[in-house]
Protein backbone atom coordinates (compact mmCIF):
# COMPACT_ATOMS: atom_id res chain seq x y z
CA UNK A 1 0.00 0.00 0.00
CA UNK A 2 1.24 3.78 -1.10
CA UNK A 3 -1.16 6.77 -0.43
CA UNK A 4 -0.14 10.07 -1.95
CA UNK A 5 -1.64 12.87 -0.41
CA UNK A 6 -1.65 16.43 -0.90
CA UNK A 7 -3.38 18.70 2.01
CA UNK A 8 -3.78 22.26 0.85
CA UNK A 9 -5.63 25.36 2.05
CA UNK A 10 -5.16 28.78 3.47
CA UNK A 11 -1.89 29.17 6.02
CA UNK A 12 -3.83 29.36 9.44
CA UNK A 13 -6.32 26.32 8.98
CA UNK A 14 -4.17 23.70 10.19
CA UNK A 15 -3.10 21.85 7.02
CA UNK A 16 0.40 20.85 8.01
CA UNK A 17 -0.48 19.94 11.60
CA UNK A 18 -2.95 17.78 10.23
CA UNK A 19 -0.58 16.41 8.07
CA UNK A 20 1.72 15.60 10.59
CA UNK A 21 -1.34 13.78 12.64
CA UNK A 22 -1.61 11.55 9.73
CA UNK A 23 2.34 11.47 9.64
CA UNK A 24 2.67 10.42 13.10
CA UNK A 25 -0.40 7.67 12.87
CA UNK A 26 1.29 5.98 9.78
CA UNK A 27 4.66 5.28 12.15
CA UNK A 28 1.88 4.06 15.15
CA UNK A 29 1.24 1.50 12.66
CA UNK A 30 4.73 0.44 11.15
CA UNK A 31 3.85 2.30 7.68
CA UNK A 32 6.81 4.47 6.71
CA UNK A 33 5.63 8.26 5.81
CA UNK A 34 6.73 11.20 4.51
CA UNK A 35 5.54 15.01 5.05
CA UNK A 36 7.15 17.74 2.75
CA UNK A 37 5.25 21.20 2.84
CA UNK A 38 5.53 24.18 0.83
CA UNK A 39 8.12 26.52 2.56
CA UNK A 40 9.20 30.27 2.32
CA UNK A 41 6.75 32.83 1.20
CA UNK A 42 4.07 31.41 1.07
CA UNK A 43 4.14 30.31 4.59
CA UNK A 44 4.20 33.89 5.34
CA UNK A 45 -0.11 34.08 5.11
CA UNK A 46 -1.37 32.94 1.84
CA UNK A 47 -1.54 29.57 0.69
CA UNK A 48 -0.20 26.19 2.57
CA UNK A 49 0.51 22.61 1.35
CA UNK A 50 1.27 19.66 2.49
CA UNK A 51 2.91 16.19 0.88
CA UNK A 52 2.40 13.34 2.90
CA UNK A 53 2.69 9.79 1.74
CA UNK A 54 1.84 7.12 4.28
CA UNK A 55 3.66 3.17 2.26
CA UNK A 56 4.39 -0.24 3.13
CA UNK A 57 7.70 -0.08 1.35
CA UNK A 58 10.65 2.73 1.29
CA UNK A 59 9.31 5.91 0.15
CA UNK A 60 10.54 7.19 -3.02
CA UNK A 61 10.09 10.99 -4.00
CA UNK A 62 8.36 12.82 -1.34
CA UNK A 63 7.64 15.53 -4.03
CA UNK A 64 5.05 14.54 -6.57
CA UNK A 65 2.66 16.04 -9.47
CA UNK A 66 -0.10 13.43 -8.75
CA UNK A 67 -1.60 12.44 -6.02
CA UNK A 68 -4.13 9.56 -4.98
CA UNK A 69 -5.65 11.79 -2.72
CA UNK A 70 -6.24 15.43 -2.42
CA UNK A 71 -7.28 17.58 0.91
CA UNK A 72 -8.81 20.78 -0.24
CA UNK A 73 -9.84 23.68 1.61
CA UNK A 74 -9.16 26.54 -0.37
CA UNK A 75 -10.34 28.12 -4.32
CA UNK A 76 -6.58 28.41 -4.73
CA UNK A 77 -5.87 24.83 -3.68
CA UNK A 78 -8.93 23.40 -5.71
CA UNK A 79 -7.93 25.25 -9.34
CA UNK A 80 -4.24 24.06 -8.44
CA UNK A 81 -4.37 20.09 -7.42
CA UNK A 82 -7.73 19.41 -9.02
CA UNK A 83 -6.04 18.46 -12.34
CA UNK A 84 -2.83 16.65 -10.43
CA UNK A 85 -5.23 13.58 -8.83
CA UNK A 86 -4.70 10.64 -10.20
CA UNK A 87 -7.60 9.22 -12.37
CA UNK A 88 -9.66 6.81 -9.94
CA UNK A 89 -8.21 8.96 -7.44
CA UNK A 90 -10.32 10.85 -4.56
CA UNK A 91 -10.94 14.61 -3.92
CA UNK A 92 -12.38 15.80 -0.70
CA UNK A 93 -13.05 19.37 0.08
CA UNK A 94 -14.67 21.85 2.57
CA UNK A 95 -17.52 23.66 0.38
CA UNK A 96 -17.01 26.62 2.44
CA UNK A 97 -15.43 29.44 0.46
CA UNK A 98 -15.65 27.41 -2.75
CA UNK A 99 -16.83 29.10 -6.01
CA UNK A 100 -15.78 26.50 -7.85
CA UNK A 101 -16.85 22.92 -7.19
CA UNK A 102 -14.79 20.42 -8.74
CA UNK A 103 -16.00 19.46 -12.16
CA UNK A 104 -13.28 15.78 -12.80
CA UNK A 105 -16.18 12.84 -13.75
CA UNK A 106 -13.13 10.37 -13.47
CA UNK A 107 -12.42 10.86 -9.53
CA UNK A 108 -14.23 10.12 -6.29
CA UNK A 109 -15.54 13.22 -5.18
CA UNK A 110 -16.70 13.90 -1.32
CA UNK A 111 -17.43 17.12 0.64
CA UNK A 112 -17.42 17.73 4.19
CA UNK A 113 -18.79 20.82 5.47
CA UNK A 114 -16.00 21.19 8.45
CA UNK A 115 -15.83 24.78 9.15
CA UNK A 116 -19.50 25.27 9.76
CA UNK A 117 -19.78 21.90 11.58
CA UNK A 118 -16.67 23.67 14.07
CA UNK A 119 -17.97 26.86 14.63
CA UNK A 120 -21.14 24.80 15.68
CA UNK A 121 -19.59 22.87 18.01
CA UNK A 122 -17.81 26.30 19.13
CA UNK A 123 -14.23 24.38 18.51
CA UNK A 124 -13.12 26.29 15.33
CA UNK A 125 -9.47 25.08 16.08
CA UNK A 126 -10.26 21.84 15.49
CA UNK A 127 -11.68 22.17 12.33
CA UNK A 128 -8.61 20.25 10.84
CA UNK A 129 -9.56 17.26 12.82
CA UNK A 130 -12.86 17.23 11.58
CA UNK A 131 -11.53 16.86 7.65
CA UNK A 132 -9.43 14.41 9.30
CA UNK A 133 -11.79 11.90 10.54
CA UNK A 134 -14.01 12.48 7.20
CA UNK A 135 -10.47 11.66 5.09
CA UNK A 136 -10.33 8.62 7.31
CA UNK A 137 -13.51 7.59 6.61
CA UNK A 138 -13.30 7.36 2.93
CA UNK A 139 -9.69 6.66 2.87
CA UNK A 140 -9.19 3.87 6.21
CA UNK A 141 -5.53 4.31 5.76
CA UNK A 142 -4.84 4.00 9.52
CA UNK A 143 -6.55 2.39 12.27
CA UNK A 144 -7.94 4.96 14.72
CA UNK A 145 -6.43 3.82 17.93
CA UNK A 146 -3.22 4.84 15.87
CA UNK A 147 -4.31 8.12 15.07
CA UNK A 148 -5.10 8.95 18.90
CA UNK A 149 -1.13 7.55 19.49
CA UNK A 150 -0.27 10.03 16.77
CA UNK A 151 -2.50 13.03 18.31
CA UNK A 152 -0.40 12.45 21.54
CA UNK A 153 3.07 12.03 19.79
CA UNK A 154 2.41 14.91 17.22
CA UNK A 155 0.91 17.55 20.00
CA UNK A 156 3.30 18.92 22.80
CA UNK A 157 2.33 17.53 26.16
CA UNK A 158 0.87 21.08 27.42
CA UNK A 159 -1.87 20.85 24.69
CA UNK A 160 -2.49 17.34 25.34
CA UNK A 161 -6.25 18.69 27.24
CA UNK A 162 -7.08 19.02 24.19
CA UNK A 163 -7.43 15.93 23.30
CA UNK A 164 -10.51 14.85 24.09
CA UNK A 165 -11.86 17.61 21.95
CA UNK A 166 -9.74 16.49 18.87
CA UNK A 167 -10.89 13.03 18.80
CA UNK A 168 -14.56 14.45 19.68
CA UNK A 169 -13.64 16.54 16.32
CA UNK A 170 -12.59 13.09 14.46
CA UNK A 171 -15.34 11.25 15.25
CA UNK A 172 -17.92 13.90 14.11
CA UNK A 173 -15.96 14.04 10.65
CA UNK A 174 -16.47 10.14 10.29
CA UNK A 175 -20.14 10.95 11.10
CA UNK A 176 -20.65 14.21 8.28
CA UNK A 177 -18.54 13.43 5.20
CA UNK A 178 -20.67 12.75 2.28
CA UNK A 179 -19.75 11.69 -1.52
CA UNK A 180 -20.65 14.06 -4.12
CA UNK A 181 -19.79 11.56 -7.13
CA UNK A 182 -18.00 8.25 -7.31
CA UNK A 183 -15.33 7.58 -9.38
CA UNK B 1 16.12 0.04 25.12
CA UNK B 2 12.93 -0.26 22.69
CA UNK B 3 14.22 1.71 19.46
CA UNK B 4 12.48 5.08 19.59
CA UNK B 5 10.62 6.73 15.97
CA UNK B 6 10.17 9.98 16.06
CA UNK B 7 8.87 12.42 13.03
CA UNK B 8 11.11 14.62 12.77
CA UNK B 9 12.18 17.45 9.98
CA UNK B 10 16.12 16.70 8.66
CA UNK B 11 16.83 19.90 10.57
CA UNK B 12 15.65 18.92 13.49
CA UNK B 13 16.92 15.25 13.23
CA UNK B 14 20.85 16.54 12.81
CA UNK B 15 19.99 18.82 15.69
CA UNK B 16 18.95 15.70 18.04
CA UNK B 17 21.66 13.76 16.79
CA UNK B 18 24.18 16.31 17.55
CA UNK B 19 23.38 16.14 21.18
CA UNK B 20 23.19 12.12 20.75
CA UNK B 21 26.91 12.03 19.60
CA UNK B 22 27.92 14.13 22.28
CA UNK B 23 28.76 16.72 20.46
CA UNK B 24 30.50 19.68 22.89
CA UNK B 25 29.92 22.71 21.21
CA UNK B 26 27.72 23.84 18.40
CA UNK B 27 28.10 27.44 16.75
CA UNK B 28 26.15 28.57 14.17
CA UNK B 29 23.58 32.00 12.71
CA UNK B 30 20.32 31.74 11.43
CA UNK B 31 19.80 31.32 7.65
CA UNK B 32 16.76 30.07 5.78
CA UNK B 33 16.39 27.02 4.89
CA UNK B 34 18.53 25.38 7.63
CA UNK B 35 17.10 27.49 11.22
CA UNK B 36 15.82 24.75 12.59
CA UNK B 37 19.15 22.95 13.57
CA UNK B 38 19.78 25.90 16.34
CA UNK B 39 16.15 26.73 17.06
CA UNK B 40 15.89 22.97 17.97
CA UNK B 41 19.06 23.32 20.01
CA UNK B 42 18.35 26.33 21.99
CA UNK B 43 14.60 24.93 22.73
CA UNK B 44 16.52 21.83 23.67
CA UNK B 45 18.79 23.34 25.93
CA UNK B 46 21.42 20.60 25.73
CA UNK B 47 23.28 22.22 28.10
CA UNK B 48 21.27 20.80 30.51
CA UNK B 49 20.97 17.15 29.20
CA UNK B 50 24.89 16.85 27.90
CA UNK B 51 26.61 20.07 28.76
CA UNK B 52 26.87 20.96 25.34
CA UNK B 53 27.21 24.59 24.50
CA UNK B 54 24.95 25.84 21.71
CA UNK B 55 25.90 29.24 21.03
CA UNK B 56 24.31 31.94 18.16
CA UNK B 57 27.82 33.74 16.69
CA UNK B 58 27.84 37.41 15.43
CA UNK B 59 27.92 35.75 11.94
CA UNK B 60 29.23 32.58 10.09
CA UNK B 61 33.09 33.52 9.95
CA UNK B 62 32.98 34.23 13.46
CA UNK B 63 31.02 30.43 14.12
CA UNK B 64 33.56 28.91 11.98
CA UNK B 65 36.31 30.12 14.26
CA UNK B 66 34.70 28.94 16.77
CA UNK B 67 34.75 25.63 15.65
CA UNK B 68 38.78 26.06 15.13
CA UNK B 69 39.40 26.94 18.13
CA UNK B 70 37.36 24.15 19.78
CA UNK B 71 38.71 21.77 17.48
CA UNK B 72 42.24 22.54 18.74
CA UNK B 73 41.15 21.44 21.72
CA UNK B 74 39.91 17.79 20.71
CA UNK B 75 36.54 18.92 21.31
CA UNK B 76 33.63 17.34 19.04
CA UNK B 77 32.20 20.63 17.46
CA UNK B 78 29.85 21.52 14.67
CA UNK B 79 28.26 23.98 12.61
CA UNK B 80 25.28 24.07 10.32
CA UNK B 81 24.09 27.35 7.83
CA UNK B 82 23.07 26.98 4.40
CA UNK B 83 25.07 28.32 0.73
CA UNK B 84 25.68 31.95 1.21
CA UNK B 85 26.23 31.30 4.86
CA UNK B 86 29.25 28.41 3.74
CA UNK B 87 30.56 30.30 1.28
CA UNK B 88 31.17 33.36 3.89
CA UNK B 89 33.19 30.67 5.91
CA UNK B 90 35.71 28.78 3.40
CA UNK B 91 38.53 31.02 4.77
CA UNK B 92 37.87 29.34 7.89
CA UNK B 93 37.32 25.86 6.73
CA UNK B 94 40.70 26.12 4.44
CA UNK B 95 42.63 27.03 7.91
CA UNK B 96 40.86 23.55 9.50
CA UNK B 97 41.88 21.73 6.38
CA UNK B 98 45.34 23.49 6.51
CA UNK B 99 45.55 22.59 10.39
CA UNK B 100 43.63 19.35 10.12
CA UNK B 101 41.05 19.69 12.34
CA UNK B 102 38.15 17.55 12.78
CA UNK B 103 34.68 19.10 12.69
CA UNK B 104 31.22 18.51 11.26
CA UNK B 105 29.95 21.29 9.05
CA UNK B 106 26.01 21.13 7.36
CA UNK B 107 25.05 22.54 4.60
CA UNK B 108 21.33 22.74 3.63
CA UNK B 109 22.08 23.89 0.16
CA UNK B 110 19.58 26.66 -1.19
CA UNK B 111 19.78 28.43 -4.51
CA UNK B 112 22.75 30.64 -6.12
CA UNK B 113 24.58 32.37 -6.92
CA UNK B 114 24.55 34.62 -4.40
CA UNK B 115 21.26 35.32 -2.00
CA UNK B 116 19.78 33.35 -4.47
CA UNK B 117 16.68 32.03 -3.14
CA UNK B 118 15.42 30.02 -0.43
CA UNK B 119 14.36 27.19 -2.08
CA UNK B 120 16.53 23.51 -2.31
CA UNK B 121 19.31 23.20 -4.83
CA UNK B 122 21.94 21.32 -5.23
CA UNK B 123 24.59 23.94 -6.94
CA UNK B 124 27.11 23.96 -4.52
CA UNK B 125 28.68 20.21 -5.10
CA UNK B 126 31.64 21.45 -6.90
CA UNK B 127 32.57 24.00 -3.85
CA UNK B 128 31.81 21.20 -1.42
CA UNK B 129 33.79 18.35 -3.06
CA UNK B 130 36.87 20.56 -4.75
CA UNK B 131 37.81 22.32 -1.44
CA UNK B 132 35.95 25.48 -1.71
CA UNK B 133 38.36 27.85 -0.25
CA UNK B 134 41.77 28.46 -0.94
CA UNK B 135 45.04 25.70 -1.51
CA UNK B 136 44.70 22.05 -2.01
CA UNK B 137 42.34 20.32 0.50
CA UNK B 138 39.98 18.18 0.11
CA UNK B 139 36.52 18.18 2.83
CA UNK B 140 35.28 14.65 2.95
CA UNK B 141 31.51 15.00 2.18
CA UNK B 142 28.38 13.12 3.18
CA UNK B 143 25.13 13.40 0.83
CA UNK B 144 22.47 12.09 2.79
CA UNK B 145 19.23 10.91 1.27
CA UNK B 146 16.59 10.76 3.70
CA UNK B 147 16.03 12.50 7.44
CA UNK B 148 17.24 8.84 8.93
CA UNK B 149 20.35 9.88 6.88
CA UNK B 150 20.33 13.38 8.21
CA UNK B 151 20.67 11.82 11.47
CA UNK B 152 23.12 9.18 10.74
CA UNK B 153 25.50 12.00 8.97
CA UNK B 154 26.88 13.12 12.28
CA UNK B 155 27.68 10.12 14.16
CA UNK B 156 29.18 9.27 10.29
CA UNK B 157 30.45 12.63 9.89
CA UNK B 158 32.60 12.70 13.66
CA UNK B 159 34.30 9.43 13.20
CA UNK B 160 35.35 10.82 9.81
CA UNK B 161 36.35 13.48 10.87
CA UNK B 162 38.65 12.09 13.70
CA UNK B 163 39.92 9.36 12.58
CA UNK B 164 41.67 11.26 9.59
CA UNK B 165 41.73 14.81 11.66
CA UNK B 166 40.04 16.46 8.37
CA UNK B 167 36.32 18.84 8.17
CA UNK B 168 33.02 16.89 7.30
CA UNK B 169 30.76 18.47 5.08
CA UNK B 170 27.22 16.97 5.25
CA UNK B 171 26.01 18.51 1.86
CA UNK B 172 21.98 18.10 2.24
CA UNK B 173 19.43 20.50 0.60
CA UNK B 174 16.09 22.59 1.65
CA UNK B 175 14.20 19.86 0.83
CA UNK B 176 15.39 16.79 2.73
CA UNK B 177 16.12 19.64 5.80
CA UNK B 178 12.46 20.74 5.45
CA UNK B 179 10.58 17.23 5.09
CA UNK B 180 9.61 15.43 7.99
CA UNK B 181 10.46 11.40 8.20
CA UNK B 182 10.44 8.51 10.77
CA UNK B 183 13.88 8.90 12.48
CA UNK B 184 14.91 5.97 14.75
CA UNK B 185 17.01 8.04 17.68
CA UNK B 186 19.71 6.07 19.47
CA UNK B 187 21.30 5.97 22.90
CA UNK B 188 23.24 9.07 24.37
CA UNK B 189 26.88 9.26 23.29
CA UNK B 190 28.34 10.76 26.06
CA UNK B 191 30.91 13.86 25.87
CA UNK B 192 34.35 13.04 26.31
CA UNK B 193 36.20 14.15 29.67
CA UNK B 194 39.91 15.94 29.50
CA UNK B 195 41.10 13.23 30.17
CA UNK B 196 40.02 10.91 27.44
CA UNK B 197 40.41 14.02 25.32
CA UNK B 198 44.05 13.83 25.91
CA UNK B 199 44.01 10.41 25.67
CA UNK B 200 42.46 9.47 22.17
CA UNK B 201 43.87 12.72 20.68
CA UNK B 202 47.45 13.43 21.76
CA UNK B 203 47.54 16.56 19.08
CA UNK B 204 45.03 18.50 20.82
CA UNK B 205 46.09 21.38 22.75
CA UNK B 206 44.76 21.11 26.09
CA UNK B 207 47.73 22.81 27.99
CA UNK B 208 50.98 20.81 28.65
CA UNK B 209 50.73 17.33 30.47
CA UNK B 210 53.23 15.72 31.85
CA UNK B 211 56.44 17.04 30.50
CA UNK B 212 55.49 16.26 26.63
CA UNK B 213 56.25 18.76 23.62
CA UNK B 214 54.37 21.47 22.91
CA UNK B 215 51.58 20.64 20.22
CA UNK B 216 50.98 23.05 17.89
CA UNK B 217 47.83 23.82 15.70
CA UNK B 218 48.57 26.41 12.81
CA UNK B 219 47.66 26.48 9.00
CA UNK B 220 50.96 28.43 8.58
CA UNK B 221 54.24 27.45 7.96
CA UNK B 222 56.78 29.59 5.61
CA UNK B 223 59.11 26.90 5.29
CA UNK B 224 58.61 26.12 1.80
CA UNK B 225 60.12 22.89 1.96
CA UNK B 226 58.06 21.57 4.99
CA UNK B 227 54.85 23.46 3.80
CA UNK B 228 55.59 21.43 0.58
CA UNK B 229 55.61 18.17 3.12
CA UNK B 230 52.65 19.17 4.88
CA UNK B 231 50.73 19.01 1.72
CA UNK B 232 51.90 15.84 0.71
CA UNK B 233 50.93 14.47 3.59
CA UNK B 234 47.19 16.02 2.97
CA UNK B 235 47.56 14.35 -0.34
CA UNK B 236 48.03 10.70 1.04
CA UNK B 237 45.37 11.20 3.58
CA UNK B 238 42.75 12.27 0.52
CA UNK B 239 44.14 9.28 -1.48
CA UNK B 240 43.45 6.85 1.80
CA UNK B 241 40.31 8.47 2.20
CA UNK B 242 39.21 8.18 -1.65
CA UNK B 243 40.57 4.41 -1.17
CA UNK B 244 39.00 3.67 2.51
CA UNK B 245 35.94 5.67 2.66
CA UNK B 246 33.68 5.04 -0.60
CA UNK B 247 30.21 4.78 0.26
CA UNK B 248 27.15 4.61 -2.36
CA UNK B 249 23.93 2.57 -2.87
CA UNK B 250 23.08 0.89 -6.27
CA UNK B 251 18.87 0.75 -6.51
CA UNK B 252 17.55 -2.08 -9.95
CA UNK B 253 21.31 -1.74 -11.50
CA UNK B 254 21.32 -5.56 -11.91
CA UNK B 255 19.36 -5.66 -14.64
CA UNK B 256 19.89 -2.02 -16.01
CA UNK B 257 20.79 -0.69 -19.24
CA UNK B 258 20.53 3.02 -18.17
CA UNK B 259 21.33 4.59 -14.52
CA UNK B 260 20.70 7.80 -12.99
CA UNK B 261 23.42 8.92 -11.19
CA UNK B 262 21.98 11.17 -8.35
CA UNK B 263 22.91 11.86 -4.47
CA UNK B 264 20.32 13.83 -2.34
CA UNK B 265 16.71 15.15 -2.71
CA UNK B 266 17.30 14.43 -6.85
CA UNK B 267 18.29 10.82 -5.33
CA UNK B 268 14.65 10.35 -4.18
CA UNK B 269 13.68 12.00 -7.18
CA UNK B 270 15.38 9.12 -9.01
CA UNK B 271 13.74 6.27 -7.37
CA UNK B 272 10.32 7.42 -8.62
CA UNK B 273 11.20 8.30 -12.13
CA UNK B 274 13.16 4.48 -12.03
CA UNK B 275 9.41 2.90 -11.47
CA UNK B 276 7.75 5.42 -13.82
CA UNK B 277 10.36 4.23 -16.42
CA UNK B 278 10.17 0.83 -15.77
CA UNK B 279 6.34 0.84 -16.13
CA UNK B 280 7.33 2.24 -19.27
CA UNK B 281 9.86 -0.64 -19.62
CA UNK B 282 12.48 0.97 -19.69
CA UNK B 283 15.26 -0.70 -17.49
CA UNK B 284 17.00 1.90 -15.83
CA UNK B 285 18.19 1.67 -12.36
CA UNK B 286 19.88 3.92 -9.75
CA UNK B 287 23.25 4.70 -8.65
CA UNK B 288 23.17 7.28 -5.55
CA UNK B 289 26.67 8.30 -4.11
CA UNK B 290 26.29 9.08 -0.68
CA UNK B 291 30.02 9.89 -0.55
CA UNK B 292 30.35 12.61 -2.99
CA UNK B 293 34.34 13.13 -1.69
CA UNK B 294 35.59 10.54 -1.93
CA UNK B 295 33.15 10.01 -5.45
CA UNK B 296 32.64 6.40 -6.11
CA UNK B 297 34.73 6.61 -9.60
CA UNK B 298 35.93 2.82 -9.59
CA UNK B 299 32.17 1.96 -8.72
CA UNK B 300 30.87 3.62 -11.71
CA UNK B 301 33.68 3.09 -13.93
CA UNK B 302 32.45 -0.66 -13.68
CA UNK B 303 28.80 0.27 -14.05
CA UNK B 304 29.84 2.09 -16.92
CA UNK B 305 30.70 -1.11 -18.90
CA UNK B 306 27.75 -2.61 -18.22
CA UNK B 307 25.35 0.11 -19.62
CA UNK B 308 23.73 1.90 -22.73
CA UNK B 309 23.74 5.30 -20.95
CA UNK B 310 23.71 7.49 -17.67
CA UNK B 311 22.02 10.25 -16.78
CA UNK B 312 22.91 12.72 -14.36
CA UNK B 313 20.23 14.54 -12.17
CA UNK B 314 21.73 16.98 -10.10
CA UNK B 315 19.19 20.50 -9.07
CA UNK B 316 21.88 22.47 -10.65
CA UNK B 317 23.50 23.56 -14.67
CA UNK B 318 25.56 20.25 -13.93
CA UNK B 319 28.38 19.63 -11.69
CA UNK B 320 28.37 16.06 -10.61
CA UNK B 321 28.65 15.19 -14.14
CA UNK B 322 32.21 15.93 -13.94
CA UNK B 323 33.59 13.57 -11.92
CA UNK B 324 31.70 10.88 -13.41
CA UNK B 325 32.62 11.83 -16.61
CA UNK B 326 36.44 11.29 -15.28
CA UNK B 327 35.13 8.08 -14.05
CA UNK B 328 33.69 6.53 -16.93
CA UNK B 329 36.53 7.21 -19.39
CA UNK B 330 34.39 7.76 -21.87
CA UNK B 331 33.01 4.16 -22.17
CA UNK B 332 29.81 5.22 -22.21
CA UNK B 333 27.45 8.57 -23.01
CA UNK B 334 26.89 10.70 -19.97
CA UNK B 335 24.21 13.29 -19.90
CA UNK B 336 23.25 15.98 -17.04
CA UNK B 337 19.75 16.86 -16.38
CA UNK B 338 18.43 19.54 -13.87
CA UNK B 339 16.65 22.26 -12.74
CA UNK B 340 17.63 25.40 -11.21
CA UNK B 341 17.06 28.40 -8.86
CA UNK B 342 15.11 26.76 -6.39
CA UNK B 343 12.95 24.27 -8.75
CA UNK B 344 12.77 20.35 -8.09
CA UNK B 345 12.76 18.30 -11.04
CA UNK B 346 8.81 16.26 -11.38
CA UNK B 347 9.86 12.38 -11.56
CA UNK B 348 8.27 12.61 -14.76
CA UNK B 349 9.73 15.25 -16.22
CA UNK B 350 13.45 13.12 -15.28
CA UNK B 351 11.96 10.19 -17.32
CA UNK B 352 11.34 12.72 -20.34
CA UNK B 353 14.90 13.83 -19.76
CA UNK B 354 16.26 10.37 -19.88
CA UNK B 355 14.03 9.20 -23.26
CA UNK B 356 15.13 12.27 -25.32
CA UNK B 357 18.35 12.58 -23.66
CA UNK B 358 20.30 8.94 -23.91
CA UNK B 359 17.54 6.51 -24.92
CA UNK B 360 16.74 8.10 -28.31
CA UNK B 361 20.12 10.07 -27.99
Amino acid sequence: MTEEIIIAGFGGQGVLSMGKILAYSGIMQDQEVSWMPSYGPEMRGGTANVTVILSDDRISSPILTEYDSAIILNQQSMDKFEPMVKPGGLLLYDPNGITRHPERKDIKICKIEASKEAANMGLRKIFNMIVLGGYLKVKPLVEMENVIKGLKKSLPERYHHMIPDNEKAITRGLEIVEEVHAA
Amino acid sequence: MEKELRLMKGNEAFAEAAIRAGTDGYFGYPITPQSEVMEYLMAEKPHERTGMVVLQAESEVASINMLYGGAGCGKKVMTSSSSPGISLMQEGISYMAGAELPCVILNVVRGGPGLGTIQPSQSDYSQSTKGGGHGDYRLITLAPSSVQEMYDSVKLGYELAFKYRNPVLVLSDGAIGQMMEKVEIDAQVERLSEEQIREQHPWATLGRHNGRERNIITSLDLDPARQERHNEALQRKYKEVEEKEVRYEKINCDDADYIFVAYGTSARICQKSMQLAREKGIKVGLFRPITLFPFPKKELHEMAGQVKGILSVEMSAGQMIEDILLAVEGKVKVEHYGRMGGIIPAPGEVVDALEQKIVKG
